[in-house]
């Protein structure tokens, strides 16, 4: 009578058994050939949102004969920061995206989600930071442009000041010392803004100021919103700079949240997150070299030619092209910030780039939610990364702050961006 | 259980109890037809279709579910079988898993979306045909 009880039963278990298997011990995850487990379902993602809480006395870790100070405080969510010519700061400051919730699923992640971040509103603005008598304290503070649309990237070239907004690549001209933009900017190029899934646009400029290399992210995690929303995005455009004529430069690469050259070899870098919803241990945020006309693999693969299931109509012949990146950050980390680092910074951190990780979600057990240096040997990242900032995530299970920008400023300090509680941090080495 | 439902006697159901029940069926179908289009075409705006419509199922089959349970508590004979509240229970908690199958990105919701979508219709369509069942020679009052 009533036997349809039991089959639904076992049928309901066995999807519900299919949701367990976590508490995989972290594997290696660091370097180029990082150990990948298989891929997870769960019903529900894992997941750990960050809890905040403010630093009152606290300041971040630093190594030792190491000082962090804050620069900045009561910004409206610091993204990414760029060191002028003449030592000021400038801090792209905003929020964007407008991706429709088009799930039951987006509704809820979305309000569980914002939990983890700032609450302020979103700036839409470039700050200027200057230390005038150079004693470490940037007691001059104006806002150099308004009205930019969720600015991110930033890049200083050949007298003009580039800002990556969420939808469009502007230009302000630039004189050294300036502290106000002399005007609206000019449109360099237009850039993918439908939905803007992922929305930051990165944005870093070639050593001569003809090209600049503008990171786009995809439109989704995994394709969930189909494959029309992903033309023209996971990628980086090269953009010339007179003319603003473009053309993806590097393919496949999901969501190239920082963009930086390579002092010395004009090698384009890249910092990129990963996709989310394969377990806590895949897929690995990389640090790569940007090889020009390469695929990254992104949707079709990861790291190389792993073939990610969730995507239909599969590409064998992309993933066949698919190549892996150079170098394994951790899964989830969400690395944001990319900048090569001098000699001023003190032998132990001289020669490697410093990597700002917002911090995962996807996750039980939190990775990330600081800054780390990855050291390099002869132009390649060698060793495994090393904390730089960290205590982002206290002990105590609360988050005083999500690193997101990471600058190096030649006269030897590390100036990172905090979009959680607002700040931008200032680590020099002490002498 | 020992009274059994004399079929051509007064079963009576809350019109509002029918209305949710008979409309459970559409919102799982509906779904389940849109896996079948997810399944053939790979456009992700039919998943988009099922999860709405399995969300929409949930929400009236688990109403129809609460007037089921309270129908158990009847004292006047009208009540009915217990299979109709196993299978409206089955056919709730199977959907509510297809909700987060569903919830998954992209293909990972297949192929478990649409075998569970197939059950749930097949529960919900045995469901209502118990439940409804007799209302036209008894009537409805």
């Amino acid at each position: 009578m009533n036997h349809a009880g039991p089959v639904a039963s076992i049928a309901f278990s066995s999807v519900l058994l299919s949701a367990c298997g976590g508490n995989v011990p972290d594997p290696a995850q660091y370097g180029a050939d990082p150990a990948l487990p298989d891929p997870q379902k769960s019903l529900l993602p894992s997941m750990k949102i960050a809890d905040p809480a403010p630093w009152g006395d606290q300041k971040p870790t630093v190594p030792q004969n190491y000082r962090i100070t804050a620069i900045a405080t009561d910004l409206k969510i610091p993204r990414q920061t760029l060191v002028l010519p003449n030592g000021d700061i400038l801090v792209a400051e905003g929020r964007g995206g407008n991706a429709p919730k088009l799930q039951p699923k987006d509704i809820i992640a979305g309000l569980i989600k914002a939990k983890g971040t700032s609450s302020v509103e979103s700036g839409n603005r470039l700050t200027l930071l200057r230390d005038k008598d150079g004693d470490g304290t940037y007691e001059e503070r104006t806002v150099f442009a308004k009205d930019l649309n969720a600015p991110y990237g930033l890049a200083v070239a050949d007298g003009h000041l580039y800002v990556a907004n969420q939808d469009a690549l502007v230009r302000f001209e630039y004189k050294e010392g300036q502290t106000e933009s002399s005007g609206p900017p000019v449109t360099v190029t237009g850039l993918p803004s439908a939905i803007n899934h992922h929305w930051t646009k990165s944005l870093t400029a070639s050593p001569d100021g003809r090209f600049l290399y503008v990171g786009i992210g995809s439109n989704s995690n995994i394709t969930e919103r189909g494959m029309t929303a992903e033309v023209d995005r996971a990628m980086v455009w090269q953009v010339d700079a007179a003319t603003g004529a473009h053309r993806p430069y590097a393919t496949g690469l999901r969501n190239p949240t920082a963009l930086a050259i390579q002092p010395g070899t004009d090698q384009l870098w890249s910092v990129v997150n990963e996709r989310d919803e394969l377990g806590p241990n895949l897929v690995p945020d990389y640090l790569t070299s940007v090889r020009e006309g390469a695929f990254y693999g992104w949707p079709y693969s990861y790291w190389g030619k792993n073939v990610d299931q969730r995507v239909r109509p599969q590409n064998p012949e992309k993933v066949a092209s698919a190549v892996p990146p150079d170098y394994s950050l951790g899964s989830h980390v969400a690395a944001l910030g990319l900048a090569f680092s001098t000699s001023a910074m003190g032998a132990q951190f001289a020669d490697g780039v410093f990597v700002g990780e917002h911090g995962s979600w996807n996750r039980k057990e939190p990775v990330g939610y600081k800054v780390v240096f990855v050291p390099f040997r002869d132009g390649r990242p060698g060793g495994t990364p090393v904390d730089f900032v960290s205590g982002f995530f206290g002990a105590d299970g609360k988050t005083r702050g999500r690193p997101v920008g990471v600058t190096v400023d030649p006269r030897g300090a590390l100036i990172v961006a905090d979009d959680l509680s607002n700040t931008i941090w200032r680590v020099t080495p002490v002498r | 259980m020992t009274v059994y439902v004399d079929r051509t006697h007064g079963r009576t159901l809350h019109p509002l109890h029918a209305a949710l029940l008979a409309g459970t069926t559409p919102l799982f179908l509906g779904a389940m037809l849109s896996d079948l289009a997810y399944w053939t075409s790979y456009h992700v705006q039919w998943i988009n279709f099922s999860s709405w419509l399995i969300a929409g199922g949930l929400v009236i089959g688990g109403l129809a579910l609460v007037g089921a349970i309270i129908g158990r508590f009847r004292a006047d004979g009208a009540r009915r079988p217990l299979a109709y509240l196993l299978l409206l229970l089955a056919s709730w908690l199977l959907g509510l898993g297809n909700a987060f199958v569903h919830a998954l990105d992209a293909w990972a919701s297949m192929p478990a979306g649409l075998i569970l979508s197939v059950m749930v219709v097949v529960l919900a369509c045995a469901a209502a045909w118990i439940g409804l069942a007799g209302l036209a020679a008894g009537g409805a009052r």
